[in-house]
């Protein structure tokens, strides 16, 4: 069988922005024919047909019909849409776009994670300029967000994404499907090096051992400091019921995290503003970080236009020990960085304290007092988290003691 | 094709190094010199003195409709015929106005609105049919794309607000015949904006027509019995008083309520700029500032309100196009005075007509460069956007980056001498980026740009030493121009090519000294594919 070589990728409709639509017709004779019709095209015209037939170049294919229907798609995109095409059409190979985005290095295992931005996969407008927003981490969502038929496309957008985008400070992070769907996002993304991957509705401590192990084996690195690390999502009582098996399962594990839509619904019980039904949970999930020695992270709040409301939320949170929580909008990290941020009040107090401290140390006192008082130990040590979480917040700068 | 554009122009270069026609639809033109290097001289332009020995002693000038107001007031081919665009895209008058003169028979009519909207896509026929000869004013839209493939007979000429006061004031255009839409007149002509069921707020844009124009003709569908309080434009200059049933299109004149940007981006961008002005110190006890009703604009003001809030200053006055935004700063005791030049929303129609602290203002009053001052150059801080700007900070509003006609000057131009100016614009739009090498058509010279703010980083003229360091200790991101453009063109794939523009001028985009600063040439239009 010779026909139906064609395949299409994309969105198209009047209201699509920074994406297009491809179709492409693989043949077997004609070379390569592109037509592009674009908003933008009197000024990136011959930018986009040359962005397709290096795509098509890449995946080794001579022969081609290419109609492209832009609405003002980025170079990554152009890419992913009609690499996307071409695989429908029967392509099969790899056409990753040349890197743009400067490599850094991996981040580090305790860095700050108040905030971590969830970008759909699929949705490239969404992805441009997150980073300008300044979480904490960007967390281009391959799961929920993208249609089950597009998971093909998305894979590619998130692939060129990562290759291509800056998105300044902020952890890369990529939520994959459930396993074992999620074993084909790792094909395509983790060759990438995101700082982290998310893995969704973790249940039991050898998923993220088979995760782990998938990753390693992709990159060929068979031991020593992992290269991704790794966020188990709890979303179920089961993944709660082994939240400290499932943070102790591999060094890769950095933080857990918990879904609150998922879990409420395998309780049966409607997710509320107070949030008592998963009070049990979250408190579990904290302790079981800490236990592990990972960080605890809180779920998202979804009512973006309620900044009191999220306020509220992650007030709270950071008063059950979580140390950050998902955004669906870029206008939830600043309450959220605020919120998770001590307070001046608390910085002062703190500074204080470990200046006490210090100043015991250095006269080789066995007691540290502050005024009158004695300061027990645990209190110093919280002291010192407060200040160390100030310093990594930019609230204080300098080194300790100085 | 533009047979009849001025045959073999002959083509000057300006002192931005800009080609521009010598001769403007028979005018001579001269080309921009530089800032403050072209002074007015001369007297002031005169329309001819009547008698009132002429006009009804009862002050009744009704007459039964725009036909024969226009027939009274002489209308021949060739005229200038005006208009004002406070009604906005609800504007029934220009249109109806044209339609009586084609019906009596007028020919290459020139027709100069202060500004056009998509509502006056009929005009497109009527210079297809040569009853208008060509249109001075802006042009987007369907009439933006007439003129800028080359279709308009003549030169489309692009004024500033107060660009266009002075060349009516000048008399380097001359109006026979202003039709002015009045949403409350009485018979005698007096008129207003800010009541009647058609209530715009300020018609301050139609205040030079009313002087200086041979004829004037108030067009209402509110009339009240004499005296029409308060009146912005007299009785006394006007000739005719028509009554019509509707003047426009309520909807369409001013928006129920003016919705702030949900865009994360943009709001960043207004965010940035809020705190721009706090950190370089312009936002202090009586300070002023100007911001239209533009997302990012209203985005602002709500930022800037908070700070204000914040640091317990209030402004001594602020500029509209007024919204329920700046209406709000006023309830509150955050300004001493709206100064309104157009009034966008209910909101905004409703305290024009009502708070004596709202005061409607004229491109006179605030705009006009040809003359014993103006507002602009007093205010602390303008918040403007663009279509382009260059690594220089010289900056277009009027055409995309293809060379299509695009927006009017409004009154960009006349802000530019405000204290600040700051231009608010997103980095891309589309891929195409908004920081260039050269700006496809120069409309403000980069001298008087003293700020781009964009989601990437702000910008900082190199010439304001000052704003550079009062900003040393913000934490604001202040980063050369040159390296947000690279960021941009790293995102969007390079710079765009240079579109592809035909060799004849379609309008000029005139200075506020009326000077020609840049040309508007051709675009080709598309060629369907096969």
């Amino acid at each position: 069988m010779t026909t139906a070589r064609a395949g299409e990728a994309g969105r198209k409709g009047d209201d699509v922005r920074s994406d297009l639509h491809a179709v492409v017709e693989i043949a077997d004779r004609g070379g390569i024919e592109v037509e592009v019709t674009s908003k933008v095209g009197g000024l990136y015209g011959a930018s986009i047909e040359e962005t397709a037939r290096s795509t098509l170049s890449g995946l080794h294919i001579e022969h081609a019909r290419v109609r492209i229907d832009d609405r003002g798609a980025v170079p990554y995109v152009i890419a992913a849409r009609v690499e996307a095409a071409a695989r429908r059409a029967g392509a099969d190979g790899d056409a990753r776009p040349e890197r743009v985005a400067e490599r850094r290095p991996h981040t580090e295992r305790h860095r700050p994670r108040r905030s971590r931005l969830y970008l759909p996969g699929d949705q490239p407008k969404l992805q441009l300029n997150a980073g300008l927003h300044r979480p904490d981490g960007v967390i281009l969502d391959l799961e929920d967000s993208v249609h089950p038929d597009r998971k093909d496309e998305a894979r590619l957008v998130v692939r060129n994404a990562l290759r291509c985008l800056d998105f300044g400070s902020a952890e890369l992070m990529v939520r994959i499907n459930q396993l074992p769907l999620g074993l084909a996002d790792l094909e395509s993304v983790a060759p990438e090096r995101p700082d982290l991957v998310l893995l969704p509705k973790t249940e039991t401590a050898s998923q993220v051992a088979e995760l782990d192990a998938t990753i390693r084996e992709i990159l060929g690195q068979t031991q020593g400091e992992p290269e991704v690390w790794i966020m188990p999502i709890l979303e179920t009582a089961r993944g709660i019921e082994n939240a400290f098996e499932i943070a102790s399962a591999s060094t890769s594990v950095v933080a857990l995290t918990i879904g609150l839509e998922d879990y409420t619904a395998d309780l049966g019980v409607p997710k509320t503003l107070e949030g008592a039904e998963s009070l049990y949970a979250r408190g579990r999930l904290v302790n079981a970080a800490r236990a592990a020695g990972v960080q605890p992270i809180d779920s998202v709040f979804g009512d973006v236009g309620d900044e009191d409301g999220l306020r509220e939320w992650a007030r709270r949170s950071r008063g059950l020990g979580f140390e950050g929580m998902g955004c669906v909008h870029p206008r939830q990290i600043r309450p959220i960085h605020e919120a998770f941020e001590p307070s001046t009040a608390e910085i002062e107090k703190a500074l204080q304290i470990v200046a006490a401290f210090e100043h015991a140390e250095a006269m080789g006192l066995g007691v540290v007092s502050l005024g009158t008082r004695m300061v027990d130990a645990p209190v110093v040590l919280r002291a010192q988290r407060v200040v160390e979480a100030a310093r990594r917040a930019g609230l204080i700068g300098g080194e300790p003691g100085s | 094709m533009s047979a009849t554009v001025e045959d073999r122009v002959e083509m000057v270069v300006n002192a931005a190094g800009r080609r521009v026609p010598s001769v403007v639809n028979g005018r001579r033109a001269r080309p921009y010199a530089g800032v403050g290097a072209t002074l007015p001289e001369g007297a002031k332009h005169g329309p001819p003195i009547r008698s009132s020995a002429t006009y009804p002693a009862s002050g009744d000038k009704r007459v039964a409709d725009l036909k024969t107001a226009l027939q009274l007031c002489g209308l021949r081919d060739g005229m200038t015929l005006s208009t004002h665009h406070h009604l906005r895209n609800g504007d029934r008058v220009a249109v109806e106005a044209l339609l009586a003169a084609a019906d009596l028979g007028a020919r290459d009519l020139m027709w100069l609105p202060s500004a056009s909207f998509p509502c006056h896509e009929p005009v497109v026929d009527l210079m297809k049919s040569g009853v208008v000869h060509h249109i001075e004013g802006s042009m987007n839209g369907p009439l933006g794309a007439y003129c800028s493939h080359g279709h308009m007979r003549g030169l489309g000429v692009l004024r500033s607000h107060g660009g266009r006061w002075q060349a009516i004031q000048d008399g380097e255009v001359h109006v026979d015949i202003a039709v002015i839409a009045a949403p409350t007149a009485d018979p005698f002509g007096n008129a207003d904006g800010s009541h009647g069921p058609s209530a715009c707020g300020s018609l301050g844009f139609a205040l030079a027509d009313s002087i200086y124009a041979d004829r004037v003709i108030v067009v209402t569908d509110n009339l009240v019995p004499f005296p029409c309080v308060p009146w912005q434009i007299q009785g006394n200059n006007v000739d005719f008083v028509v009554e019509v049933g509707s003047i426009g299109n309520a909807e369409q004149i001013v928006s129920g309520t003016t919705v702030i940007t949900k865009s994360p981006d943009r709001l960043l961008i207004a965010e940035y700029v809020a705190r721009f002005m706090r950190d370089s110190g312009i936002l202090r006890d009586g300070f002023s500032f100007q911001a239209g009703a533009g997302g990012i604009a209203l985005a602002f003001v709500q930022y800037i309100k908070q700070m204000m809030i914040d640091a317990g200053v209030k402004a001594r006055f602020v500029r509209g196009g007024s919204t329920s935004y700046l209406v709000d700063l006023l309830r509150e005791g955050l300004t001493d005075y709206i100064l309104d030049g157009q009034t966008f929303d209910l909101a905004g129609v409703s305290s024009i007509g009502a708070d004596p602290r709202h005061v409607p203002t004229s491109p006179f009053t605030s705009y006009n460069y040809h003359g014993k001052g103006n507002f602009a150059s007093m205010v602390d801080a303008v918040v403007l956007g663009a279509t382009e700007v260059d690594v220089n900070f010289n900056a277009n509003v009027v055409t995309h980056s293809d060379g299509m006609l695009l927006h009017g000057i409004g009154g960009w131009q006349n802000c530019l001498f405000a204290g600040c100016t700051i231009l608010a614009v997103p980095s891309f739009r589309d891929r195409i980026p908004v920081i260039v090498d050269e700006v496809t058509t120069l409309t403000g010279p980069g001298e008087l740009v003293d700020v781009i703010v964009t989601e990437r980083g702000i910008a900082v003229n190199p010439r304001r030493l000052d704003l550079i360091e009062a900003l040393k200790d913000s934490d604001l991101p202040i980063r050369p121009i040159d390296e947000i453009k690279t960021e941009v063109e790293r995102l969007v794939g390079g710079p765009p090519s240079k579109p592809e523009l035909g060799e004849e001028p379609v309008a000029v985009v005139e200075w506020v000294d009326g000077t020609v600063i840049d040309t508007v040439w051709r675009v080709p239009e598309p060629t369907e594919p096969g």
